[in-house]
This record gives structure tokens, C-alpha cells and sequence, in this order.
């Protein structure tokens, strides 16, 4: 390519780069298709929460707030006080887990609050889910983790303060020490 | 004549294919309205010889005889909406499993998608940023491959006491398909992966909107973003329009309805690799991101249900199974595993799959306890239950992949024991 070529391409590249339709630099770069995400796009669909809590949105809750919430929302299925075993039990069981009848619940098994918060955020309540806003969602695991005993009643949950909460089982997972039996269980892991 | 008359199999599961058949009338008249066919299981008359009848026209999609009833068994259900349908797989042939028969997990219900409005995003620490339509993915480079899926909490009821009665009940949450899509190393290669990215994150549009975090090591191998299924678009069950394949890994990480893809450093601990798919042992510590489905097998023929009519010659039949490459051997016991002999594996024999076994049986007509134990390429050896236990207790729920025993009693009626 001779020196004058390339000085054009660049000088193409420069107007493009500053004009903001540089269109192969979103697109696969191989097959030409595609196109950059929008912000409000990423934002729309970024609903992931890290347990450190990145991404968690403005907006909080107590777990006063989150009673009238729940009792509305959630109890039909879950019970008034989240202990109903029928669906996903939510309250009690710790200090069970080594037992012969582990009772897994957000306060005997969960690892971390923003996973519960993500949770309801994006599945819950079962029949409506997404429907809840960043206030209710905080209130209402406010309010799971209150009847559990991880958080005062009137202790606000917010951006902040939940990826702070230290759940009882934080540290109760272990990597997959598959295969555990038969010769390859004294093996080195692949 | 009537169809019991002419098929006096049919007339025991009368009743069941009664109610199935009305299920049917709706979709059926749908058919036919739109191609003149005749409706596909109405009552008519069966001809004594089919040679001397003009046949009906033809049509445009096939539907299976109407002689042919299986369906997905309801496994586990806690809503109509949340738990799963098993696989029969007492009655799928071959190694793959025909896409209406597939095993389904739903923890939302079935989303309903325009493959026009689908899109996939693909973000987070990448240079490249993208969003993709259906239409596009499918322009790129594709491989086709047969892989099973297993869910993690298949044979979950079978722990403490026999507790399926079939094997649809005790293994049927599992499939094996031909997956046709885009390696998903190819779209993080385009999209530019930054340094320090370590794991994906993969959400599908469900009313869960299902998330799971993936090492970018797996991401990087042999992941496919998969838009076909045995040759024709993925049933919306199994994840239409798009969905994740992680071969040799449990069900929930392939992602159904994918939507998204995120580059990240760490895994975000979402619901369903924190409190699901978690294998508590019996000092009270859970395992987390066990993802792979070790080496499984089972006997589907004679299996729990069934009936051999006489004493004599039987062909055994199962499946075998590993998450960690190619099954090498099955072997098969008809005498509670006091001695053991080599099945025949059928070609082909692909890693990642279904391998179907077969072995020559007469049974004598006294009680038997059929068994099969594989071994996959890397020499690991399907335990029994007693071996899992020792090291996992009881209350792990997921991947138990122990010995299965089939019961042959003195009748002819096959039973799912404990040895």
C-alpha cells in the first residue's frame, strides 16, 4: 500500500472515528454484522448483581416497608411469615445443614443478599415478575432477610448496604471435588 | 373396524390416548384448516388393507401416526408452570431423542418469542460490544454436533428409597440431539474478550430470565450459541430461538431462550449456581459449579413398568453417558452384579452423547436384578449407590449417577429396587 493510500484511509478512519459511525468498530469484525448495544439497551438488559453489587440500581427499603409488600405480593404462596414449605420454603432451617434433614432457606443455605435481590427483581412475584420496583424489591429483601435474623427491622437496605450483609452460610460452599469415587477420586483433578 | 380391534394393543391405553387425542382436536383442526389434511388422530376408519384405499393428501409437516401415543411423562411439579416433563425414555430408539420427547425444565413457563424481535447481546469486558439478530447469527460459521443434556437433579428421587416406578420416573430428564449453531468461541473472539475477563454470564428471556456463570475456559472450548435441533429449528421448549450448549455439562447452564452474554471477571453467584444445582454433603458444605454430568448409564428395556410376557429371548437395551467425553465400555448384569458382561455398543459411539447398548438375553423366567455400569474415556466407573453415599450422604440431591437396579420378578413385572 503505497504511503499516500494509507495517509487516506487513516484521514477516512479519523472522519468517521470523530463523526461517531464507525461502523466495523461495534460489528464482528470478520462477518460484518451486528451492531453496537444502545446504553439504554445494556441498561434494560444488565439486570446481573455481583455479590460486591455493581449495577445495583437507586432506591431502598426496610423491612417494615417490605411487610406490606410481602404480605400482598408474595404470601399466598410463600405464607405471612415465608415459612410455607410448599413452594420454595424463604425463613428458618439454620444450624441444619450438617443434619440428617437439611432445611435449605435464605437464611439457613443462601450465600449472598444480592442474589436474592436479583432473584426477586427478575422472577419474582411468580405470576408478575419484573414487577416489582428497585423500592419493593428492596423492602421485600428487607424484609426476608429480617424474619431470618440477618438485619434489624428498621436497618435500610440500599446500593450500599446489601452487597454488606454477611449471610450465616457465606462460607458453606466448596469447590466440585469430582470424581470423589472409584480410583480417579485419589487422582489428580483434570 | 374399530382402532381396538385392529390394534389390540391400543385398547389397554384407550382411555390415555382418548384424552391425549382431545388435546390434539385443537391443534389438529388448526392443520387442517390451513392444509386440507385430514386431522390427525380423528376417529376413522381403518382399512383392513391399506393397498386397496386412495391414501389421504399429502401435507406439509409430518405428524407421527396416530397409533403412536407416547409423551413427555410429568416428572416433578410444583406449578403447572415450574417443573419438568420427562423424556419416555422407555420408548426412544437410538440415540437421539425426536425434539417433541425431549426432556423439559421450566422454573417460569414456556416464553413465547418472535425469532424476528430475538435478539442477542453480547458485552461487558469486551472491546466489541454487540447486539445480534437471529438472522444474523445464523450467517456465521456453524458446526452441528450430537450431545446429550442432562438435568443436574435427574435420579434426584431415587437417593434414599426406590422411588420412581419408571425410568422415565428415575432417569427421564435426559435428551440427546443434534445441536446445530455458532461456537460461542468464535462470537467472544469477534467481540474482542479483554484481559482479566474470567467468566460469562448467560441470561435467557424466561420469566426467570435464567442466569448462569460460566468459566471462560468452558466458554472458550466447546460452547455452541445453538439455533437448530435434530435439523430444524430448536423447539420453543428446549429454547427457541436461541439457546446455550455446554456439552458434557448440566441442563440449567445451557441456557434456553439466550438473550444475553456478559464478560466478566468473576461469577455474579446468581440464584441458580448458589442455592440450585448446589450439592450439599454431609459435614453441611455444599458444592458449587460441579457443572459436569459424570458417567451415567441405564437399562430402558426391561425396565420399571414393564412386562415380559414369557420366559426367553430378550434384547436388554439402555443408554449410556459422560459429561467427560466418549463412553468405552457398558457392561451388564443380570444377577444383582454378582457377574457381568460386556453390551455391544452401537456405532456410532460419539462423546458428549447418548451411546446406545444392547445385550442378548434369555431370561429363565425366575426373579433378576438387571443392572449396566459404564466407563468413560478417562477410566472412571459408574459407582453404585452405596459408594455415592459414603462420600455424599443422602441430602445432595443432584448427580446421582449410581448403578440402577431393575427388578425382574418371577411374573414377568420389572420393579425399581434397592440392592
Amino acid at each position: 500500500m503505497s504511503t499516500c493510500r494509507l495517509w487516506w484511509s487513516a484521514g477516512i478512519g479519523v472522519l468517521i472515528a470523530i463523526a461517531g459511525v464507525w461502523p466495523a468498530a461495534a460489528q464482528l469484525p470478520t462477518y460484518g454484522v451486528g451492531r453496537p448495544p444502545s446504553a439504554e439497551e445494556i441498561k434494560t438488559w444488565d439486570l446481573t448483581i455481583p455479590p460486591d453489587g455493581q449495577g445495583l440500581p437507586s432506591g431502598s427499603g426496610t423491612a417494615v416497608l417490605g411487610t406490606a409488600v410481602f404480605e400482598e405480593r408474595c404470601a399466598s404462596c410463600h405464607g405471612e411469615t415465608g415459612e410455607d414449605p410448599k413452594y420454595s420454603r424463604l425463613v428458618g432451617g439454620q444450624g441444619t445443614l450438617a443434619t440428617d434433614k437439611p432445611v435449605r432457606t435464605i437464611g439457613s443455605f443462601w450465600q449472598y443478599a444480592t442474589t436474592l435481590w436479583s432473584y426477586i427483581r427478575r422472577a419474582q412475584p411468580f405470576d408478575e415478575p419484573g414487577s416489582l420496583t428497585p423500592d419493593q424489591v428492596y423492602a421485600v429483601t428487607a424484609y426476608l432477610l429480617h424474619l431470618n435474623g440477618i438485619i434489624g427491622e428498621q436497618d435500610v437496605m440500599d446500593a450500599k448496604t446489601l452487597p454488606l450483609v454477611k449471610m450465616p452460610n457465606r462460607d458453606g460452599f466448596v469447590p466440585d471435588p469430582r470424581p470423589d469415587v472409584g480410583p480417579a477420586s485419589s487422582q489428580p483433578k483434570r | 373396524m374399530s382402532d381396538a380391534a385392529s390394534n389390540p394393543e391400543s385398547s389397554q391405553q384407550d382411555s390415555s390416548r382418548r384424552r391425549f387425542l382431545q388435546g390434539g382436536v385443537v391443534l389438529g383442526a388448526a392443520l387442517a384448516a390451513g392444509a386440507g389434511c385430514p386431522i390427525a388422530g380423528q376417529a376413522q376408519a381403518v382399512p383392513d388393507d391399506p393397498s386397496k384405499v386412495l391414501g389421504s393428501p399429502l401435507r406439509p409437516y409430518g405428524e407421527r401416526s396416530r397409533f403412536e401415543q407416547t409423551v413427555r411423562d410429568k416428572n416433578l411439579h410444583m406449578t403447572d408452570e415450574m417443573g419438568s416433563n420427562s423424556t419416555p425414555l422407555d420408548e426412544t430408539l437410538g440415540i437421539i431423542t425426536p425434539s417433541a420427547l425431549h426432556y423439559v425444565v421450566h422454573r417460569g413457563g414456556l416464553p413465547d418469542i418472535d425469532l424476528r424481535k430475538h435478539r442477542l447481546l453480547i458485552h461487558g469486558m469486551v472491546d466489541r460490544p454487540v447486539v445480534l439478530t437471529v438472522e444474523e447469527i445464523k450467517r456465521l460459521p456453524s458446526t452441528s454436533r450430537i450431545l446429550f443434556l442432562e438435568c443436574a437433579g435427574n435420579t434426584q428421587t431415587e437417593w434414599r428409597a426406590p422411588t420412581g416406578k419408571t425410568v422415565r420416573d428415575t432417569h427421564g430428564v435426559t435428551g440427546c440431539s443434534e445441536w446445530t449453531g455458532v461456537p460461542l468461541s468464535l462470537l467472544l473472539r469477534e467481540a474482542g474478550v479483554q484481559q482479566g475477563a474470567a467468566w460469562i454470564v448467560a441470561e435467557g428471556a424466561d420469566a426467570t430470565g435464567n442466569e448462569r456463570s460460566i468459566p471462560m475456559a468452558k466458554a472458550m472450548d466447546n460452547v455452541l450459541v445453538a439455533y437448530g435441533q435434530n435439523g430444524e429449528a430448536i423447539r420453543p421448549e428446549n429454547g427457541y430461538p436461541l439457546r446455550l450448549i455446554v456439552p458434557g455439562c448440566e441442563g440449567n447452564a445451557n441456557v434456553k431462550w439466550l438473550r444475553r452474554i456478559t464478560v466478566v471477571d468473576r461469577p455474579y453467584m446468581t440464584r441458580m449456581e448458589t442455592t440450585e444445582h448446589t450439592a450439599l454433603v454431609p459435614d453441611g458444605k455444599a458444592r458449587q459449579f460441579n457443572f459436569v454430568m459424570e458417567a451415567k448409564s441405564v437399562i430402558t428395556f426391561p425396565s420399571g413398568g414393564q412386562r415380559l410376557a414369557t420366559p426367553g429371548f430378550y434384547e436388554i437395551r439402555g443408554l449410556a453417558w459422560s459429561g467427560r467425553g466418549l463412553i468405552r465400555r457398558v457392561e451388564v448384569s443380570t444377577d444383582s452384579g454378582k457377574t457381568w458382561r460386556d453390551a455391544r455398543l452401537q456405532e456410532p459411539v460419539l462423546p458428549l452423547a447418548h451411546a446406545r447398548f444392547r445385550l442378548d438375553w434369555r431370561w429363565d423366567g425366575r426373579e433378576a436384578i438387571l443392572q449396566s455400569r459404564c466407563t468413560d474415556e478417562t477410566g472412571y466407573v459408574q459407582p453404585t449407590l452405596a459408594e455415592l453415599v459414603r462420600v455424599r450422604g443422602l441430602n445432595s440431591i443432584y448427580y446421582n449417577n449410581a448403578i440402577q437396579n431393575w427388578k425382574v420378578a418371577a411374573d414377568g413385572s420389572v420393579h425399581n429396587v434397592h440392592v
